[in-house]
């Protein structure tokens, strides 16, 4: 069973229908005994990181997180929630991977970065097919995660280049929405689920 | 590198689409849930629905409309028409759309676009801007042009984006319906001033005209709805040129 996170995220339905689309069974759940107990853990993410970060604290859902020894997909703000910390109302996150998310640089191209946007894979990943570089995911987002040696691939945008998927022991996370990336997307959360 | 976005308008009423279509092989082309999934499949790279139901249920229809989109979509899809407040808009997004899109609801209450920006951040607000020109500027129509509310469309762009609009959906009042051209003009002007996505909506007729505004970075994306619904241009032949002429697109 795979149970997507509850604490409000925007886009809990959107990633739901997609699991449904895949006939993947799926459960929506706060509580810690049910989350523990899953086979694998998603955590979605639309919005402001400090307002989620609230959140999952008051779900008492922060230390249950970063002690979950199963596979833990983030996507979108539940990638950059998996960092230490967020520019982003200057956010202390879960911290399981090392870094700070920043903002993109205002001034130049239209911030929030969104549309379908190129990924460059750079490493072995089982989220990703080889079939995967330079194909086109989509993204929404304004703030971007830094590279490092968990980052797979990455995209660029605004004269940054970020890590749009990573992969560090059991964590794995998409700064694009598999949700939302017609094909491609379903082929992610499909290698999730059956990885 | 990002790609520009193709993006079919579909006219919705009672969950029903109201334009006329011919595709071939739709078991009920009046249903917008098969027309979207048909789009997709050509290689739309997003969707924009706008509701102009005109009864008292409206936000359960669209709500509706929203929940049964959203389980066959698997590309972004935006809502508006009738979106007046933030519990319109949480019924809308909760029920699977990506972003809602606002217009005459704002130009009558902007602080309706900090709100819905303050609830569900800017990359979900959508603030469509009919404008209309004048020998001295562009004033901001409402209610499908009909009236013309005498704001300057440039200052009301750069409002709404200081109250958090996450993405401009500009529409030509003079350029829709003639299939002869975005307004140039127009996209020069909010262009430089815009410093969000900018959908450019209003006049298109071929493919040059897609090509031209958008090869010249007059905008992120490009709508249209009769143009595809009648099947004057099909999507795939759309992206094949722009490609053709090293515009970035999503391939098909």
């Amino acid at each position: 069973m795979i149970a997507l996170i509850d604490y409000g995220a925007g886009n809990t339905r959107s990633v739901v229908n997609a699991l449904d689309r895949l006939s993947v069974d799926w459960t929506l759940s706060a509580d810690p005994a049910v989350l523990n107990s899953a086979d694998k853990l998603i955590l979605p993410g639309v919005g402001a990181a400090g307002s989620a970060m609230h959140a999952l604290r008051e779900a008492g859902l922060v230390d249950v997180l970063r002690a979950t020894e199963q596979p833990l997909l983030g996507v979108c703000l539940g990638l950059q929630l998996l960092y230490e910390r967020s520019e982003e109302d200057d956010t202390e996150c879960l911290g399981l991977l090392p870094g700070v998310v920043r903002r993109f640089p205002d001034g130049g191209v239209p911030i929030p970065h969104m549309g379908w946007n190129t990924l460059r894979l750079i490493g072995e990943t089982s989220l990703l097919d080889a079939g995967m570089d330079d194909a086109h995911a989509y993204f929404v987002h304004s703030y971007a995660a830094p590279m490092g040696p968990e980052t797979r691939a990455t995209c660029t945008y605004a004269g940054v280049t970020f890590s749009a998927v990573v992969q560090h022991g059991r964590v794995v996370a998409t700064q694009f929405h598999p949700e939302k990336s017609a094909a491609l997307g379903a082929a992610v959360l499909r290698n999730f689920v059956t990885a | 590198m990002l790609a520009k976005r193709i993006i079919p308008c579909l006219d919705v009423s009672d969950g029903r689409t109201v334009k006329g279509v011919n595709f071939v092989g739709l078991r009920d082309a009046g249903d917008p849930v098969e027309l979207a999934a048909q789009y997709a499949a050509e290689g739309a790279d997003e969707l924009v629905f706008l509701d102009i139901t005109a009864t008292v249920e409206k936000r359960q229809t669209v709500t509706a409309l929203a929940l049964r989109v959203g389980r066959v979509l698997d590309i972004p899809f935006t809502i508006g028409g009738g979106i007046g407040s933030v519990g319109d808009a949480a019924s809308v997004l909760q029920a699977g759309a990506d972003k809602v899109a606002v217009n005459s609801a704002a130009v009558a209450r902007p602080e309706l676009v900090s709100e819905l920006a303050e609830a569900f951040g800017s990359q979900a607000i959508v603030v469509s801007v009919d404008a209309k020109g004048h020998a001295d500027g562009w004033t901001v129509a409402t209610h499908g042009g009909r009236t013309d509310t005498g704001f300057d469309a440039l200052a009301w762009i750069a409002e709404v984006q200081d109250r958090g609009a996450g993405e401009i959906l500009l529409t030509s009042m003079d350029a829709d319906g003639t299939q002869a051209g975005f307004d140039r003009p127009l996209l020069e002007a909010v262009r430089p001033l815009c410093c969000v996505p900018l959908i450019a909506s209003g006049g298109a007729g071929t493919i040059a005209h897609f090509a031209e505004v958008l090869a010249a970075d007059l905008a992120d994306a490009a709508l249209a709805a009769s143009l595809f619904h009648y099947g004057t241009l099909c999507i795939p032949d759309l992206k094949a040129a722009l490609a053709a002429q090293a515009i970035p697109i999503r391939p098909c």
